[in-house]
């Protein structure tokens, strides 16, 4: 029985079950340092005067520093994604040095035995602000006379692509559906708040973190501060969740680093959750306009987006990319004859937006699924029969769409089918007739999202063609030990995925040795000494291949060392559960048993080097793209607002598989996720700047309480991009499921009139609509 | 500063300290029971959830000198024997947990709720967990889980 496929429980559950874990805010080191920084009340101001005196000489104070004290050496937080060539990529201290454009911007920190001390500390540091005006509004700060956020002006970048004629497709076109959407700022809230720890022996430093990204984290680094990449060792130890949210490089690993050299102690930051909410990157940020012209039978003509991008304050690593990262998937799953999309960056008084969960594929999903069923709502046909007039059917792949991308495999049919027949569709659809003809007050909505993203962040050519900084590859190594255990570096960063466990499973079957023989190890640069890391669901599709694309070369060493011994040619081997045997004999050798002869090399074969070891770096020649078909119940009860999910049923094409209990797992989160935006979450920032949600008494991750059982199956069409066949699996959940419960809930509120929700559909917006639309 | 005499998972610790100090962070700072971690500061997200004197607590919300004299279980001293409690063993049977920052607090809480309600439903263990956040699984295995620890908690005082 192969190990590829089966549902094992996990390797990394024991140490996490007994409390035995290595959160870096587990850490200490001797003669270890607190840090807290003292943060801007303001969300735009000058700063005139910065005293830190106040706090020196306070108890257990160390040293406190005000950003002009650090001017000399700190440099600018790195944005690598300069996403057009005249993109405004401001200046961004990682402590405020003369003004401050966002509410929790650090302005000057403490450095104190003791985190409490440090904190009372920061209280005796006086700063002095001249207010400037916040900007807060995309449209406003676009607008001639707006405030500036930086000298340079409010907007970022803009860009535009069009394929096709699109002036054709929407001239005459029989049906043409306009609308706007907001895709609210979200706070990833990953249950571990960050935490830095970094010391120094004087020569080299070393910088625990709570991060998805050791290795882009280290290079990123070396650039900035100024400390040489050979003397940098970056180590994630577990991490608690990350989201994207901790695919940073952020001010605070900076500043610890610059701290512990100036010192010359360890230095522990650890952030609270308040202080995380404002100061954490946040996701989505988005104003939609979207126009879709169609045939009058359904068929899209052409489909037009023009975005307004939340940038915040500044540019942060990936900040002006990842609206792009949906520039290829608003046209979906479906065929058009012209695209057009255009996106403009904007400057902001709030925090900075980054990557969260899905990034940019979540926005550009949920816009296009909403419209769809617009489109279906003004037809007056079913929602799943209009995307099926549109979509690409399974015998047209591989397809290139109009915004380029070539989809290499799919079946919708199949997943959208599985999907109806495990809801119920019919006889929901049936209810909900009933409810609407009896004028039930709690009225049934059912929303459809037959989704699909892509996933990998490789290859690398077109991340370059995208002037993305770095590449998409993986790497791998494989090392079969003397006496026969297995250990595995992989350069991705896992925080929750299970990478421990699937790639023993790939491992063990690529060589033939048991699952509990195999150890990976991950996450510190001076022991995996390349990779690119864990985001963008790309961990399987391009580390897990890698590792295999490594056992595959060990395999062949060991076929030449096992031909060697029993003196035959490798091509007379077979190879078979962890042995090569002499075809048509019972001459063997065990893979252990080569192992153990390859680390004495007493007798190798010429030109083979001792060590049964190999590795190897994967860069796949596409995008993976999952699909699925999400499907939503949704009660909504006309009088008090309130949403109750009925039923929720997610059909998942992730390709081949390789454990079904992690993928499940990676699909009810991420479900969850997307449920969160349509329903609960939001950071809120007032007419000032100042966020109304920074702590998770206002900003509203849900409980088990809020959210129902889902269920969930696949359909299996494998990836041709990859020997795996897998596609990905982290953010599929988050992208499919909030167009789904969006479009439940308009599908309830349709007969009154309804046309949209602004998300989170919270039960006051929901009641306002349907009171603002009743005659 | 006052003294405090607190027995954590089955040891007695004597210790001076600030009024203002967190039990979590007796836990934590002086102790190095780093198995119980810190999630929020608001007490909303349970990731600090304890045992004192047998009932969960949110270990954010309790202060030190509030727990002298008291007996503290976390989840470093919830197995015996080596060997893992059966909530502990539930979610790992039924891939409760992800990144496994949440883990702690929700066993402690799932084991409280248990207390009060030995055969949960689901919806009872969805109210029941409400103070505790997850953001990785979508709460379906905790779930799962909970009710799988119930069945075997209620085996393991049937069969004893």
């Amino acid at each position: 029985m192969t190990e590829v496929g089966r549902p094992r429980k996990r390797k990394e559950d024991a140490r996490l079950l007994t409390g035995r874990t290595q959160w870096t805010d587990n850490l200490r080191q001797p003669g270890m340092l607190h840090v807290a920084f003292l943060r801007s009340p303001m969300a735009h101001a000058r700063i005139t005067r910065v005293d830190v005196s106040g706090a020196r000489g306070l108890p257990g104070v160390v040293a406190a520093f005000g950003g002009q004290d650090l001017a000399g050496e700190q440099g600018s937080l790195p944005c690598a994604w300069p996403v057009t060539e005249d993109v405004i990529i401001p200046d961004h201290p990682p402590m405020a040095v003369s003004e401050v454009r966002y509410v929790g911007e650090a302005v000057a920190c403490v450095v104190a035995t003791d985190r409490y001390l440090a904190a009372d500390a920061l209280e005796a540091i006086e700063v002095d602000y001249e207010p400037l005006p916040a900007v807060i509004d995309l449209a406003e700060a676009l607008a001639e006379g707006s405030p500036k956020v930086h000298e340079e002006g409010n907007k970022a970048y803009s860009m535009k692509i069009t394929t096709g004629d699109i002036d054709a497709a929407f001239q005459d076109a029989p049906v043409v559906i306009d609308r706007t959407y907001v895709q609210q700022r979200l706070i990833g809230a990953a249950m571990e708040p960050r935490a830095v720890v970094a010391t120094t022996d004087g020569d080299s430093f070393t910088l625990w973190s709570s991060t998805q990204i050791p290795h882009v984290l280290r290079v990123m680094l070396a650039l900035t501060t100024g400390i040489p990449e050979h003397k940098l060792r970056v180590i994630a130890p577990d991490v608690g969740g990350g989201f994207g949210t901790k695919l940073q490089v952020t001010a605070e690993e900076v500043l610890c680093l610059l701290l512990t050299r100036r010192l010359g102690k360890p230095i522990k930051w650890n952030e609270s959750r308040s202080e995380g909410n404002l100061t954490v990157h946040q996701g989505r940020g988005q104003i939609q306009h979207i126009r879709l012209a169609a045939e009058a039978d359904g068929r899209i003509r052409g489909l037009q987006v023009d975005l307004l991008a939340d940038m915040g304050a500044y540019l942060v690593l990936l900040t002006p990319g990842i609206p792009l990262l949906g520039a290829t998937m608003f046209n979906a799953i479906y065929k058009m004859d012209a695209y057009e999309f255009g996106c403009t960056g904007v400057f902001t008084t709030k925090m900075p937006t980054d990557a969260y969960r899905g990034a940019g594929r979540p926005e550009a999903t949920f816009g296009i699924e909403r419209i769809m069923d617009e489109l279906a709502a003004e037809l007056n046909v079913d929602p799943l029969e209009v995307r099926r007039r549109n979509w690409i059917k399974h015998e047209e792949f591989p397809y290139t769409t109009i915004s380029g991308l070539t989809y290499d495999s799919g079946n919708y049919e199949a997943a959208t089918e599985k999907a109806l027949s495990l809801f119920g569709y019919d006889k929901l659809r049936a209810e909900q007739s009933d409810r609407r003809d009896r004028g039930d007050p709690v009225q049934l909505g059912i929303g459809v999202s037959t989704f699909t993203e892509m996933c990998g962040l490789a290859p690398s050519k077109l991340l370059g063609a995208a002037r993305f900084a770095a590449g998409g590859w993986e790497h791998g190594s494989v090392r079969m030990l003397p006496t026969g255990k297995v250990e595995v570096i992989t350069g991705t960063s896992p925080h929750g995925q299970g990478h421990v466990t699937a790639w023993s499973q790939i491992v063990a079957d690529a060589l033939g040795v048991p699952f509990e023989d195999v150890a990976v190890v991950h996450g510190d640069t001076a022991i995996s000494h390349k990779g690119l890391d864990t985001y963008g669901s790309r961990s399987l599709v391009v580390g897990g291949v890698a590792v295999l694309q490594a056992c595959e070369k060990v395999r062949e060493k060991a076929r030449r060392l096992a031909a060697h011994a029993l003196e035959c040619s490798p091509e007379d081997l077979d190879f078979a559960e962890g042995a090569f045997t002499v075809r048509g004999t019972d001459s063997r050798r065990t893979i252990q048993e080569l192992a153990f002869a390859a680390f004495t090399a007493h007798d190798l074969p010429d030109g083979v080097e001792p060590s049964l070891d190999s590795d190897a770096t994967f860069d796949p020649d596409n995008y993976s793209f999952p699909h699925g078909t999400h499907l939503c119940a949704a009660e909504v009860d006309t009088e008090t607002g309130l949403v109750k999910i009925r039923s929720y049923v997610a059909v998942d094409d992730i390709g081949k598989v390789v454990n079904p209990m992690i993928v499940e797992g990676q699909v009810h989160g991420g479900i969850a996720q997307g449920i969160a935006q349509a329903l609960f979450e939001e950071a809120v920032y007032d007419a000032e700047g100042n966020l109304l949600t920074s702590t998770l008494a206002d900003y509203l991750v849900p409980s088990a309480a809020d959210l129902p059982d889902f269920t969930t199956d696949r359909t299996e069409t494998p990836a041709t991009s990859n020997p795996l066949g897998a596609k990905g699996v982290g953010e599929a959940g988050t992208i499919a499921s909030t167009p789904a419960v969006v479009n439940a809930i308009v599908d309830a509120l349709r007969p009154y009139g309804v046309q949209d929700i602004t998300m989170p559909c919270t039960p006051e917006r929901i009641w306002r609509a349907v009171e603002g639309a009743r005659p | 500063m006052p003294r405090v005499t607190v027995t954590v998972d089955g040891i007695t610790y004597q210790e001076e300290v600030e009024p203002r100090l967190l039990l979590v962070h007796l836990l934590r700072e002086r102790l190095g029971k780093t198995g119980t971690p810190v999630g929020c500061d608001t007490s909303n997200c349970g990731a600090c959830t304890v045992m004192l004197d047998g009932k969960s607590v949110k270990s954010c919300s309790v202060l030190a000198v509030q727990a002298d004299g008291s007996d503290v279980v976390t989840i470093e001293g919830l197995g015996a024997n080596g060997s893992m409690h059966p909530m502990q063993r539930a979610f790992h049977e039924e891939h409760a947990l992800q990144c496994g920052y949440c883990t702690p607090g929700m066993v402690m809480a799932a084991i409280d709720l248990l207390r009060d309600t030995p055969e949960p439903s689901e919806e009872a263990i969805r109210q029941g967990l409400e103070g505790n956040l997850c953001r990785c699984t979508g709460y379906c295995n905790i779930v799962r889980a909970v009710r799988r620890g119930a069945q075997e908690m209620g085996q393991a005082v049937k069969s004893s």
